[in-house]
């Protein structure tokens, strides 16, 4: 099985050991993978700011990246969660309405890619014991429709137990340019957000959304606070037991 | 009052709802409190995304065959001796409420909490109609805000959010002569004194309209404090005003929506109180003589047949302000509508423009926590994106905020371009490298580890006016560089 990976501009700027992590992980599990050259960014910055025109140069050049991968793993809920939101973007009749329901068909977030495709839950990473809480993205959860597949593979890490984080629902204040355009909201968001990570008594913040976690951490390492900041990929690589990891199933949602 | 709540910018309103810390704590606790009721209340009901699909197709195809309904309704309200009047806008709708008042001579009116009676402003209207006019709320909520000097309303459905006990009981006391504790049964007691008298002398009456059924020509209304039947039932002439859109065919569809209005606004099964009528009939012993229905458009009609339809299906329920993270930190007084929250932010722009209401689809994070609540499923984070595209793409008039517009489009050309993309992450790298770092990191974990940046201009001064940015890798250790050469190495 080959992936093609979606590094995400997030990752691509600021964070290449998460995606190293994640490159790990799949090649651990026997999954081959290719980083296609042309991709970009997902759009969602200018689309989200009413740039729609603006954005279906980048949309498109998306979509033409990837339009011969088998599978597309991203790094972030909220990006694969734009490829889901493609398709509506596209009149019937236009070439790039057909492309852009096939690329929402197989744009799979990495978490949801290992327990979805792959049906793996265990893979094999190991913690000493820590105490770790996990935010869960708005875009992952309610547009990619993401709920389950990164509580249950934390669930199998061995040695870290996992805290409910208080108002699991809540937004932490990122919202792309919305963290940068009204930062007086997002930082009443944040601070609450922060405040809620801080009360699990957790030693770990985990997500698996890059902007969410550079936003919270952001605001945790401004008011000095101590805690480790993770992205789920590092997580699930972390000190991995070879001997544990299951084994490739069949997929759960064939369909896909 | 009117649509519009406040004079202030949006940005000045932002100041005083951060500084009133009383109101943030009010409404988080509110929202909290909400949360498991509404819960409950939906699972009670079961399958309740087969519920919301019901209740959306009754929405659409109410609003699909609108004018139909309107005149079905107009129709059975005029057989059974009532009137109906169409308002094209709030001055319409206060014109035809003043020619009844006067003609019955009315001093003495009741009302029953309604949104679109505060959005056309009745009150200054009744009041300036002379100073022996007694107007009574008589929502108890409402009435706190209307002794409080015709305070404005912060929510929906709790109107009155905004104040606790103890500053309701310093409003009785400086107002009714109140001189009981902050016991809100004393509280309630108190405003039930002042309210029977004057419900018993009223003369008319004034209601909005949850639903209007057209094939009865009845109206529906539901309360948890029994106000609006009272309402309905003692004085003589009843003015309802309804917003055009809140119509449904028959009584079938309004048991629908009423439970999903009860369950999603305040998470019980029902309200205490779920009301049809209409023009009193002979055999009758009670209701309304005079029966007037004022059909208020005031903006909705901008919305048919456009990409902002879909608002018309509000029921008004609420239930998107209690889950938004945005309404939960600013409190419904900063958004200066009437309408706060999601569906404020989507409802103002289209009833009072975007001059005015511009701010308001920036003021969300796009979680789609309002989307995925809402019982009638208006997609309200898609059409706050839309908002924005008709701002940006086709009007032209930009949102600059803190962020200036050419820099967002500049983001849109670096994204767009494979190459420019490339620039953009390696020019990123140099820009942030040569910031001021941050003494120490406290934060560990590799998120930090290239440091952290405290102050930031252009793009990302929004960011760290209020937190520190990760210091970005340089070149040869970003992503791409290492996958080449992993690759490679294979």
């Amino acid at each position: 099985m080959k992936v093609s990976l979606f590094s995400t501009c997030v990752m691509d700027l600021m964070f290449p050991q998460v995606g190293i992590a994640m490159v790990e992980v799949l090649e651990r599990l026997g999954v081959e993978t290719e980083l296609p050259e042309g991709q970009v960014c997902c759009g969602q910055p200018t689309y989200n700011s009413g740039l729609v025109k603006e954005s279906m140069l980048t949309i498109k050049n998306q979509i033409d990246a990837f339009e011969d991968s088998e599978y597309v793993v991203g790094i972030a809920g909220s990006c694969s969660g734009m490829f889901t939101e493609y398709p509506h973007m596209f009149e019937e009749g236009d070439p790039y309405k057909q492309k852009a329901i096939d690329l929402a068909n197989k744009s799979y977030e990495f978490t949801q890619f290992l327990y979805r495709v792959l049906g793996v839950k265990d893979v094999g990473a190991t913690f000493n014991g820590e105490k770790a809480t996990y935010h869960r993205s708005c875009h992952m959860t309610r547009i990619l429709g993401e709920r389950e597949a990164p509580f249950i593979l934390l669930d199998n890490v061995k040695g870290l137990e996992m805290l409910p984080l208080p108002h699991l629902e809540n937004c932490c204040g990122f919202g792309g340019t919305f963290s940068v355009k009204a930062p007086e909201i997002s930082e009443m968001m944040v601070t609450e957000k922060m405040n809620d990570v801080v009360s699990t008594g957790a030693e770990i913040l985990i997500s698996a959304d890059l902007g969410c976690l550079m936003n919270i951490a952001g605001k945790l390492n401004r008011e000095g606070k101590k805690i480790k900041v993770m992205h789920i990929a590092e997580v699930l690589n972390n000190n991995v037991d070879l001997e544990r990891i299951d084994k490739v199933t069949n997929p759960v949602f064939a369909e896909a | 009052m009117g649509l519009s709540t406040s004079t202030k910018t949006f940005a000045e309103r932002l100041e005083d709802s951060k500084k009133d810390t009383f109101a943030r704590a009010a409404v988080a606790k509110a929202q909290d409190a909400q949360w498991e009721k509404r819960e409950t209340a939906r699972e009670e009901l079961g399958n309740w995304q087969e519920w919301r699909d019901i209740a959306e197709s009754i929405r659409q195809h109410t609003l699909k065959y609108l004018p139909h309904y309107l005149t079905e309704f107009s129709d059975n309200v005029a057989k059974r001796g009532g009137h109906v009047f169409f308002a094209a806008n709030a001055k319409e709708a206060n014109d035809y409420v003043k020619r009844i008042v006067l003609e019955k001579n009315a001093k003495k009116i009741v009302k029953s909490k309604s949104m679109v009676t505060t959005e056309v402003d009745i009150d200054p209207m009744l009041v300036s109609l002379g100073d022996d006019m007694d107007i009574l709320e008589t929502d108890l909520a409402e009435f706190i805000l209307q002794v409080a000097d015709w305070d404005e309303p912060s929510h929906i459905v709790f109107p009155a959010l905004h104040k606790n006990r103890d500053q309701i009981r310093e409003i009785f006391a400086a107002k009714l002569g109140y001189e009981g504790d902050n016991d809100p049964v004393n509280l309630a007691r108190c405003a039930r004194d002042t309210m029977r008298k004057l419900f018993l002398k009223s003369e008319v009456g004034i209601t909005g309209c949850n639903f209007a059924i057209a094939n009865t020509g009845d109206i529906n209304l539901s309360t948890n404090e029994g106000n609006a039947d009272l309402t309905i039932s003692i004085p003589k002439t009843q003015i309802v005003l309804m917003g055009m859109e809140r119509i449904v065919p028959s009584i079938k569809e309004a048991e629908i929506l009423d439970n999903m209005l009860a369950r999603s606004a305040v998470g019980q099964k029902l309200t205490t109180y779920v009301t049809f009528a209409g023009q009193k009939a002979e055999d009758e012993s009670d209701g309304p003589e005079d029966f007037h229905v004022v059909i208020v458009d005031n903006g909705r009609s901008n919305a048919i047949g456009t990409a902002f339809e879909s608002i018309l299906q509000c029921i008004r329920c609420g239930a998107c302000l209690n889950v938004c993270p945005v309404y939960r930190q600013i409190g419904g007084h900063a958004y200066g509508s009437i309408y706060p929250g999601p569906v404020g932010s989507v409802l103002s722009p289209v009833l009072g423009g975007y001059e005015q209401y511009g701010d308001l689809p920036y003021a969300s994070t796009l979680c789609g926590a309002c989307t995925e609540t809402c019982p009638v499923k208006i997609p309200l984070h898609e059409l706050l994106i839309e908002h924005r595209k008709v701002m940006e793409d086709e009007l032209k008039m930009h949102h600059d905020g803190s962020f200036v517009n050419m820099e967002m489009n500049a983001v849109g050309m670096g994204t767009g371009h494979p190459a420019m993309f490339g620039m953009a992450v390696n020019m990123a790298h140099t820009g942030l490298s040569m910031l001021p770092k941050a003494k120490e990191v406290t934060v560990e974990g590799s998120l930090f580890k290239y440091g952290a940046v405290r102050k930031a201009p252009a793009l990302a001064k929004g960011w760290t006016d209020v937190r520190d940015l990760p210091v970005a890798p340089p070149h040869k250790e970003q992503f791409r560089q290492w996958y080449k050469k992993h690759k490679a190495g294979k």
